[in-house]
């Protein structure tokens, strides 16, 4: 007696949150079911191997036919075939969408190209995701990538809108398209040790303060369709952070700045004599790193340039983080009071995401 | 020209990708109705198209409003080559035509496409406006409302219940057609819906025809059936049950109505009228059907027939006619009064002759209050007939039905068909009735009509529960008098169906009868059988549950005559193991009544299934069943004898188990409580009649157990011993479900809002080597109850609930396939309720009770005595009768080969052998704790959780689908119209989707999206009485292909949930009869 076919169709189309998540996970049915078993299922509710394992099937091919729609989420709701409640409509989206943080931190930063995908075997073998998993996720943030990348306004919005996700994971793919489209460095071994909660912060800083949309155009420009975008950084506005390379070219403002950052700060900081001494260093690295953001390479390696030149002597130091804080806002603070500097504005708009980002960076 | 019809196509959405250039589509729709059509502008790249039409408008006359759907086709324009079809969507607007329903139909339907499925969605506006037609020779029937419900809708009130309509329309199937041969599959598919649709609409509308004729306004239990007999045709046909209807809100008065003339009713049906000899007369008769209607045991007189099939509709006649007199009653009387005046007036339609004689049956299985007196068991007849030369010139010409020629020109050649077909089913039908008469009652209720065709062989069958009527609903008032009495007294203890309609002197067979339970006055059978749901008054003890009996009989593939003897040789045995399975399965629950009982026989190239299913409860107004009693036949054997008793034990704690199980604490009656006059417990329960079987099944007097109602196994056999192992490996369900097969699971009222209806469908391969039947028998079984595990395990977040309507439907689509389909629902339930409106029954019987007491303590004592001697012996004339009836069947054969008396004279000496046998002991009762006191605390668990929130899940757009007929925690404010659907799916890339089961998931979820379009479109918000009548699935994996045909049917209501301040969901169904209720009382 072999079993042709068997089904299960509700009216009401039945999820079982578990076994989403395997699906999910990318295990196959025999995978899910060995799985299922090892949960104790079969105690706790007196079912077979058998049952298990139709009950199994029966989900994945739902799951199969339900992913056709999860690709593009607004049809999920549209469509009629599957009456599925909000809450679970909500649930499967946000579910699918969802992403492994070792996978994330394998691809961020890189171009979504059939060329990564055939990375994806050996992301699989070193993060022990499942290569089906990896296959989703990539494949999920090329899709979302390919609808907004030409969107104009707000990238978070624009997510939002056309994958019904939830604000904090909009969030989240905004930064992984934002990185993907800017190709950002994130792999050196020195950048390990950060997380993607941590690339994501700085996405989002850059977003709202270093991309065309971020100067707040009004959008009413109807010509302005190229220039009102979160994904691509200020061209002008990069070209123009070479205007501060004044700050450590002019030795008079570069000591000047010094004095009143050291002024300020004197007996404030646990590492006082340390800043003072590498003062020059990091400020030189803060400010070459504004001016060669002109070049799309330098570009991509904004986070390990940050890391070099300012995380790291820090780190090397023992600043505390506290310290790091006092020391970027005077640092950051004090230009104003440069008399011979001309861009305090830019500054700002440089110094203000800067500082987010480099307190973020810094930790273990 | 008495309506307009028109159309608006609004817009479409999520079309597919018609040209692979552009990624997009050019998309134009076709409106379609009868023979004319429009089109829309054509909208130019885009899958989300913005057509916003004029109105199209069809002006039609309203027979073709109700026979042909609208059809709407969207199409890729393609300005080089053909337009290509995206699909299609069928649109009944019979709704339309009835000023209650709907008005409008306006929403998104699904784009189906036989080959791809569902393509996008199309959003339609259609109305209808119709002119007033004085016409009365107008062959439409435009007015009259359709429910598939099988009670009278919850809105309406029933002023009349006319009786049984019946009608069945026939043509040629086109995909048997030689054009096939060079057309596509799509279009051979789009071929046969559309017939199947237009079939429906006109069957319906012949259907309402009928209805106008006997003054009714609507037909409930509607049930229509397609029988899809390949190269000899396609059958639609129909029955439901005639009623006059009237709106609840309108403040008419209940008045017994006097609006059919009807006469001369003096007789009174029920009392000693039938004399015994009605009976047998019954069965002789020279019909070609099998009969098992008393207990299934005995008679069965059945008959394969060879093609020329009308030989037996001339003797026929002449017995129908010839025991008129007896048979029908007043009831009878007045329904074939009214019938010759709709045959008068029928005048135009000439292929009806008298022939055509009325039958007292209701498709209904539930009713309003007090129309049920009595019940007399399940009546069932079958009848196996061979579909090959159907078409008897004879009756060429005869035929005048002009409506049958539009359909397709082919028409005309097998014009004859519908009267062949017409007489199989009198056939039955007369069978049925015999049966019913011979059970002393007039009617039959829950009647259904079956078939099951395998190539050229077809099973016809049909079963009802045989009943006695209160008059009052059926017509006039005159009959009331003589039933006044009998009424009374049964009506308020709420046990009276249970009382036995006939004579006891002259049982028709073998029953153990005792005094009621209940009220203590009237005789009630031992085992009580129906086919319709547990009245609502019912007094029932403990919780139902699920019981099904499964067989499979290997038989020898032949060809033609041979075939079908050889099935008609194993249909005895196959109901007669059948209701063995049950019986003993009853026995082991500890119940005593079955209700919603379905007992379907499938017919295959090499083998016969039985599948019965039915609700098992424990009737409080019938006595407490015996247990099982195992006997070994070689009593010498030390290790034999200890094996039986291990069994025993076995046995006797599933018993006990299933008694803690489904809280079956009966009150202790009897000899055990002589002595002390114990006020008899509560009790509530109710009743049918009840198929009494136990003196007739395998019994054995066993002495040894005293006062124990025993029922003997015995075990001689490997077999035997194999039936004993099945009976004890059904699984109960696990904690918290509960399962049962009729509307509303007894002793559960306390059901909270969530619903999941579904189907699940499997198909299992058996290997083909050295079947036995044992060895198929294993397989059923295991496949039967490993889908209801699965079903449990499904549902397990919706514990505790039950699954309700569990219908299961069993094909043998290949030699070696099995397909077994289930639909049902399941309803939550809150726990901490559950005996909160049976309460007030237990207080009433609790009084009763009391006042009883002297009685009580007496009738035990006297039944004792007198039932014990007289039973072994009715058996036997019940048996002489069956073997009668047998051998009458030869003589009004003579044209076939067969020989049916060789077939007789088996059945007969085997039957001697069970005579032998049949014992009937006084049954003992059961000890078990009394249950008054549970009740109270449970009672005011209910107030602490009436006011649980209902589950919020009312969103927008939700369809809600039941084959219940009502919402729990709802009320059902409107119906919008029946929906009948018939879709079929085809692929030739089975493998690419999914295979198998991926191709039959997605269709059925297809499916119900699109009932559930319908229904959003007519403006409601769920289907109830939904069935799934037919799904009809094909595989052959080597050219990839598949193909699946399927047939739901519903009705499209719109609910309003029920504030959570108000009387609590579980009260509901009964809430809603109050009204019927009341009315009923103050006639009586």
């Amino acid at each position: 007696m072999t079993s042709e076919l068997d089904i299960f169709v509700g009216n009401t189309t039945l999820i079982d949150e578990d076994v989403y998540r395997l699906w999910l996970d990318g295990y196959s049915v025999s995978d899910a079911v060995a799985l299922r078993v090892r949960s104790g299922i079969l105690e706790q509710t007196g079912a077979t191997a058998a049952v298990l394992q139709s009950d199994t099937m029966d989900h994945y091919r739902t799951f199969h036919m339900l992913e056709r729609l999860l690709h593009a989420p607004p049809k999920l709701l549209h469509q009629l075939i599957f009456q599925i409640p909000p809450s679970r409509q909500a649930l499967l989206i946000e579910r699918y969408y969802a992403f492994d943080e070792a996978f994330v931190r394998e691809v961020l930063g890189k171009k979504l190209s059939k060329g990564t995908k055939k990375d994806l075997d050996d992301i699989s073998t070193k993060t022990g995701i499942t290569l089906k998993s990896c296959r989703r996720q990539f494949d999920n943030f090329k899709r979302v990538f390919k609808v907004v990348e030409e969107m104009r306004g707000s990238l978070v919005d624009n997510i939002q809108q056309h994958f019904l996700l939830s604000d904090r994971l909009a969030r989240d793919y905004a930064a992984i398209v934002f990185f993907a489209n800017n190709r950002f460095e994130t792999g050196k071994k020195k950048l390990q040790y950060l997380s993607f909660g941590d690339f994501a912060f700085c996405a989002e800083l850059m977003i709202q303060n270093w991309t065309l949309g971020a100067i707040g155009e009004a959008p009413t420009d109807p010509d302005s369709q190229v220039d009102d975008m979160d994904v691509d950084l200020d061209k002008e506005f990069l070209q123009d952070l070479k205007e501060l390379k004044v700050l450590v070219a002019d030795k008079d403002l570069l000591d000047l700045h010094k004095s009143l950052v050291c002024t300020a700060l004197r007996g404030k900081l646990s590492v006082f004599s340390e800043m003072e001494a590498n003062f020059k260093n990091l400020s030189r690295g803060l400010v070459n790193v504004a001016a060669k953001l002109t070049h799309n390479k330098d570009v991509r390696d904004l986070f390990v340039d940050l890391v070099e030149k300012f995380v790291e002597p820090c780190r090397s130091d023992h600043w505390p983080l506290n310290d790091v804080r006092l020391f970027l806002n005077q640092y950051s603070a004090s230009v104003h009071s440069l008399d011979g500097f001309r861009h305090p504005t830019l500054w700002d708009r440089y110094m203000g995401t800067l500082r987010g980002c480099l307190l973020r960076l810094y930790h273990d | 020209m008495p309506g307009k019809l028109k159309v608006k196509i609004v817009a479409g959405r999520h079309l597919p990708v018609m040209d692979r250039a552009s990624d997009l589509t050019d998309a134009f729709v076709e409106v379609k109705f009868g023979n004319t059509t429009f089109k829309t502008d054509v909208y130019l790249k885009s899958l989300n198209p913005q057509w916003n039409s004029e109105w199209f408008k069809f002006e039609v006359d309203d027979e073709d409003l109700q026979d042909e759907p609208l059809q709407i086709t969207v199409l890729d324009h393609d300005t080089y080559s053909a337009n290509d079809a995206i699909g299609k969507v069928y649109i009944d607007i019979d709704p339309l035509l009835y000023s209650e329903a709907a008005t409008v139909i306006s929403g998104w339907f699904p784009i189906y496409d036989t080959i791809h499925g569902i393509r996008g969605e199309i959003n339609v506006v259609v109305k209808v406006d119709l002119f007033n037609d004085l016409n009365r020779f107008r062959q439409s029937s435009c007015g009259v409302k359709f429910f598939c419900t099988t009670s009278i809708p919850k809105c309406y009130r029933a002023v009349i219940i006319h009786g049984f309509v019946e009608e069945l329309v026939v043509n040629e199937d086109p995909e048997y057609q030689w054009i096939d041969r060079i057309r596509t599959p799509r279009a051979s598919n789009e071929a046969r819906q559309r017939l199947i649709s237009l079939m429906s609409g006109e069957l319906q509308r012949k259907i309402g025809l009928k209805v106008l004729e006997m003054r009714g306004n609507a037909v409930v239990g509607y049930l229509q059936c397609f029988d899809l007999e390949g190269e000899s045709g396609l059958v639609v046909r129909a029955i439901g049950t005639a009623c006059t209807l009237d709106k609840l809100s309108s403040p008419a008065a209940f008045l017994p109505a006097c609006n059919s003339p009807s006469k001369e009713m003096k007789e009174i049906p029920f009392n000693e009228d039938p004399n015994p000899n009605t009976h047998s007369s019954g069965p002789s008769t020279p019909l070609k059907n099998q009969t098992y209607s008393f207990s299934p045991s005995k008679s069965y007189s059945r008959q394969s027939s060879s093609s020329d099939t009308d030989l037996s509709l001339t003797p026929k006649t002449g017995m129908g006619s010839g025991s008129a007199g007896k048979e029908g009653g007043p009831f009878k009387a007045l329904l074939r009064q009214q019938t010759q005046s709709a045959l008068e007036q029928r005048g135009g339609s000439p292929h009806r002759f008298c022939r055509r004689r009325e039958f007292p049956f209701f498709t209904l299985t539930a009713f309003p209050p007090g129309f049920l007196v009595h019940v007399g068991g399940v009546v069932s007849a079958r009848s196996v007939k061979l579909l090959d030369r159907i078409h008897n010139p004879a009756f060429v010409g005869i035929m005048g039905n002009t409506r049958s020629y539009k359909l397709l020109d082919w028409n005309s050649f097998n014009s004859d068909e519908p009267e062949t077909r017409d007489a199989w089913w009198a056939e039955i039908r007369q069978e049925i009735k015999s049966h019913a008469k011979a059970l002393g009652c007039h009617a039959v209720v829950g009647y259904s009509e079956s078939t099951s065709i395998c190539e050229e062989v077809c099973i016809l069958s049909a079963s009802g529960t045989a009943a006695v009527l209160n008059p009052r609903f059926l017509q006039d008032g005159t009959m009331e008098g003589c039933l006044e009495q009998r009424l009374e007294e049964n009506l308020p203890a709420g046990c009276g169906f249970c009382h036995i309609p006939y004579d006891e002197l002259n049982m028709p067979f073998p029953a153990h009868l005792t005094y009621c339970c209940n009220c203590r006055k009237q005789k009630v059978p031992d085992v009580l059988f129906t086919t319709i749901d547990l009245p609502t008054d019912a007094i029932v003890i403990g919780k139902g549950c699920l019981i099904q009996a499964r067989l499979c009989r290997l038989k020898k593939k032949a060809q033609a005559e041979a075939n079908a003897t050889a099935i008609s040789n194993l249909l005895p045995f196959m109901e007669y193991e059948v209701h063995t399975q049950l019986m003993n399965k009853l026995k082991l629950k500890g119940m005593n009544a079955l209700f919603g009982l379905r007992i379907q026989i499938t017919v295959g190239e090499n083998m016969l299934m039985g599948l019965a299913s039915a609700t098992g409860v424990y009737l409080a107004a019938l006595p407490t069943p015996g247990g099982i009693q195992i006997a070994g036949k070689t009593p010498n054997d030390g290790s034999y004898e200890q094996h039986i008793s291990h069994m025993q034990k076995k046995i006797n704690d599933t018993i006990a188990k299933n008694k803690e199980l489904y809280e079956i604490n009966p009150p202790e009656i009897a000899e055990e409580i002589i002595g002390s006059p114990i006020p008899e417990p509560r009790q509530r329960s109710r009743l049918l009649r009840s198929q009494s079987e136990s003196s007739d099944e395998v019994m054995e007097l066993d002495l040894s157990h005293g006062k124990k109602d025993a029922f003997v196994l015995e075990i001689d056999d490997t077999d035997a011993m194999e039936d004993v192992h099945s009976l004890l490996t059904d699984v109960p369900p696990p904690s918290g479900f509960y399962s049962c097969n009729t509307e509303i699971m007894p002793g559960i009222n306390n059901w909270t809002s969530e619903i999941q209806m579904f189907t699940s469908v499997r198909v299992i391969r058996l290997s083909s080597l050295n079947l036995t039947n044992q060895a198929l028998n294993k397989n059923f079984n295991d496949l039967c109850e490993n889908l209801l595990k699965s079903l449990y395990f499904k549902l397990r977040s919706m514990i505790p609930c039950c699954l309700c309507h569990v219908n299961f439907t069993v094909s043998l689509p290949e030699d070696e396939l099995i397909q077994v389909t289930v639909t049902a629902v399941a309803i939550t339930f809150d726990k901490n309720q559950a005996l909160q409106t049976t309460k007030p029954h237990v207080e009433k019987s609790l009084q009763r009770a009391s006042t009883d007491n002297e009685e009580l303590l007496q009738f035990p004592l006297e039944l004792c005595s007198d039932s014990l001697p007289s039973h072994p012996f009715p058996p036997a004339k019940e048996h002489l009768e069956s073997a009668s009836s047998n051998s009458g069947i030869p003589a009004a054969q003579r044209a076939t080969s067969v020989d049916y008396s060789s077939f007789a004279d088996r059945c007969s000496s085997w039957i001697e052998l069970i005579k032998l046998k049949a014992q009937t002991i006084r049954r003992g009762s059961i000890k078990t704790t009394v249950t008054v006191e549970k009740a109270s605390p449970m009672g005011e668990g209910n107030f602490r959780n009436r006011s649980a929130p209902p589950c919020a899940n009312s969103t927008v757009g939700v369809v809600k689908m039941t084959p219940l007929s009502f919402i729990p925690g709802a009320k059902i404010t409107k119906y919008l119209g029946i929906i009948n659907m018939f879709f079929i799916r085809e692929t030739t890339s089975l493998r690419e989707e999914g295979g198998v089961s991926g191709f039959l998931h997605a269709f059925i979820a297809e499916v119900f999206a699109m009932v559930r379009a319908h229904v959003a479109a007519l403006g409601g918000n769920a289907v109830v009485s939904y069935i799934m009548k037919q799904c009809v699935f094909m595989e052959n994996p080597n050219k990839n292909q598949a193909q699946c045909l399927i047939n739901v049917s519903g009705d499209a209501v719109i609910f309003v949930r029920e504030s959570e301040l108000e009387v609590v969901s579980a009260q509901q169904p009964t809430a809603n009869c109050q009204p019927l209720c009341t009315g009923g009382e103050v006639t009586t």
